[in-house]
């Protein structure tokens, strides 16, 4: 029987203001999905969204929703998750969003490795604001604000969170929304930052101008630049470079989440333990 | 350390403690049942993180440092979203980072208490110096239309007070309420006579709630000159929250009335109920020729002034507003037609002066401003009283 979505979508909002043939619905879709795999009710599960594109997703889903400002998500998220610690929040947002305005609370967050779930739409370019250069699109790439080509070098944002201290950390794309929904359901089930790079089509806003025209065109290109985490590991340095790995790139469950670390400040000041020390910590420095 | 240090006293019902103004918000936020705060260092409000750090993990309550402004009073609205009081601190430039997601926390109707230990600018100006360079500020600190609520403290014992009635005030209005201090009272050691923590709990009027089936929860969908009923997240009650324009359920919206009743909403939701929110002190007017006004820790050497005044044959006399916004509308017009002699004592260029003109209907007020970093004496304000009137 084909899964029903009704029960998880705030149907009267519907359709979305997402464009013909984007790929956030499949985002939405796979996560939905991920969601029912685990049982999960929907009270106790908080989408925090920022702006873009990716910030309409947290009206669409019938959760406990909040939809912040600009670049905030990680932070609004980290209150809410540190009030409620045995509640599921989830971040919801965009490269943008994430990279650039954003930056420092995507880095803090994982550093702390907070039991937050973290899906980046990635889509290569600012969408809801039509084409401006984003820290992910790749250079050479024509953009509303760098028309003769993008000059300003990309992150690799899965690198970087997880340099950051993230414990948890795969990348796909819209074109296999089964593997997305799988590490999506990975990530929800992981304990500590969770984040997942989930890659996208705007075929409106970077596919149009860069030869890209059609939904499928734009997909096409994604399908091109991306080769499984096997693969890409047994490709020469030469061609790594302009391949993105998918599936699950990092996972590690030595280090101690933080919500269980402030437990322990709550329990040393209740006298319930005594003070924290390097002791209670792999890493020295 | 224990809750209000080893140096509590209890007498006549009343608590008297030996603590700077900066505890004193941290303490006040604690027995207020505060159970989130979320900030980042900047002088001179870092005491309020650094003792609320030690005292609130005691209740099972969280402090974060995070790292920066923004984040500081983002995590602490996503902790009140959620249902929980919840307080950041900082200082002006700390503030003019952290206005955006203040006005969210006013379009979205999110309580919240903003401790801002006031010094002056504009930019980095002199940290550790005191001033009172945030009084234009916290009416309208992020863009957009919205009505703020301002507190200011003028004593130690109301650094405590005021933040107690910060915490109840946003629960009733559903907004960022602002407690202003400056670097003499945050950083000041004295005794001050609080409340006993039985009497502040007894006084904590709590969050509305919605009861009703969840089907019928309308958040946002209350009277006009009513505050949003937001319910705790988790508990069955889905809904929205956005910055956006948005209707009775939170959800986004751009229809023509919605938008505006939105709108007109913030303001009368404060406008209508004032009388819950003044909050004036009126020191030696009723036999008063000479009206002064002054606020925050300017009012210490102001009453001075007074006392000084009048043992020379000067019958001055001082209105002080607790409340700076909502400003004493009415108050303050009836003072001005009362009092000839108008005098209006700031530690800045005279950022409130402007609103006393606009109440009193009047621009005949002579002005004692200070923006050296210096707090006024009593002397500064007995000259200035004798050389204009």
């Amino acid at each position: 029987m084909a899964f029903n979505y009704d029960n998880y979508l705030r149907m009267e909002k519907m359709p979305t203001l997402w464009c013909w043939g984007c790929g956030d619905g499949i985002v939405l879709k796979s996560f939905v999905r991920a969601v029912d795999s685990l049982g999960y009710a929907k009270d106790d599960i908080c989408v925090v969204s920022g702006i873009g594109c990716s910030g309409r997703f947290s009206s669409y889903v019938d959760f406990n929703t909040v939809h912040t400002t600009h670049g905030r998500t990680v932070a609004f998220a980290t209150g809410v998750k540190l009030a409620n610690p045995t509640k599921k929040v989830v971040i919801v947002t965009g490269d943008g969003d994430a990279f650039a305005i954003g930056g420092n609370h995507t880095i803090h967050g994982a550093r702390r490795n907070i039991d937050l779930t973290m899906i980046v739409i990635q889509n290569f370019i600012y969408g809801l604001t039509n084409s401006q250069t984003s820290p992910t699109t790749p250079q050479g790439m024509w953009t509303v604000t760098q028309k003769i080509g993008n000059i300003d070098p990309t992150f690799d944002a899965c690198r970087l969170v997880e340099a950051s201290g993230a414990t948890f950390v795969a990348r796909e794309a819209v074109t296999a929304p089964k593997k997305l929904e799988k590490v999506m359901k990975a990530a929800l089930e992981h304990k500590g930052f969770a984040y997942i790079d989930a890659l996208t089509n705007c075929h409106i806003n970077l596919g149009r101008k860069n030869k890209m025209v059609a939904a499928m065109d734009t997909l096409d290109w994604i399908d091109s630049i991306t080769v499984s985490k096997k693969k890409w590991d047994a490709l020469p340095a030469e061609e790594q470079k302009n391949k993105l790995p998918t599936g699950i790139l990092h996972h590690d469950d030595t280090k101690r989440e933080y919500c269980d670390a402030y437990q322990m400040v709550i329990d040393a000041h209740q006298g319930k333990r005594g003070k924290i020390t390097q002791d209670d910590f792999d890493k020295k420095i | 350390m224990a809750a209000g240090g080893d140096n509590v006293v209890i007498k006549d019902g009343k608590r008297e403690v030996v603590m700077p103004g900066n505890h004193l918000a941290a303490l006040a936020a604690v027995d207020s049942g505060c159970k989130f705060f979320g900030g980042y260092p900047i002088t001179p409000s870092t005491e309020v993180m650094e003792y609320i750090s030690d005292i609130l993990p005691e209740v099972g309550g969280t402090c974060i440092q995070m790292e920066d402004e923004i984040a500081g009073v983002a995590v602490a609205t996503g902790a009140s979203m959620s249902g929980v009081r919840s307080m950041t601190a900082t200082s002006g430039p700390g503030i003019s980072l952290k206005a955006e997601n203040l006005g969210l926390a006013q379009m979205a109707e999110v309580p919240l208490v903003v401790v801002n230990v006031m010094r002056g600018g504009p930019s980095t100006g002199l940290p550790t110096r005191v001033a009172q360079g945030d009084i234009a500020q916290a009416k309208n600190p992020s863009h957009g239309d919205y009505k703020s609520i301002a507190l200011c403290a003028g004593t130690l014992a109301e650094c405590y007070t005021e933040t107690v009635r910060a915490f109840n005030l946003a629960d009733r209005f559903m907004q960022p309420v602002f407690v202003l201090l400056d670097a003499t009272l945050g950083l000041m050691h004295a005794k001050a006579v609080l409340p006993t923590v039985e009497d502040v709990q007894a006084g904590i009027v709590p969050r509305k709630k919605f009861e009703g089936e969840p089907e019928n929860y309308r958040p946002y969908g209350v009277e006009q000159d009513e505050a949003a009923v937001l319910n705790p997240m988790f508990q069955g009650y889905r809904y929205h929250f956005t910055g956006l324009h948005h209707d009775a359920m939170g959800f986004p919206t751009e229809e023509i009335e919605t938008c505006r009743k939105l709108i007109d909403r913030l303001f009368n939701k404060v406008d209508a109920h004032r009388d819950e929110i003044e909050l004036n002190e009126e020191f030696m007017l009723d036999d008063a020729d000479i009206l002064l006004i002054g606020y925050g820790s300017a009012s210490l050497a102001i009453k001075e002034a007074v006392l000084r005044l009048r043992e020379e044959g000067i019958k001055v006399g001082m209105f002080r507003p607790i409340t700076v916004w909502p400003s004493p509308e009415e108050r303050l017009n009836e003072l001005g037609k009362q009092f000839k002699n108008v005098l209006s004592i700031e530690l800045n260029q005279g950022q409130y002066l402007e609103e006393i003109q606009r109440c009193m209907g009047r621009r005949d007020i002579e002005k004692l401003t200070k923006t050296n970093g210096r707090p006024f004496s009593p002397a500064d304000i007995s000259a200035k009283v004798k050389e204009v009137f």
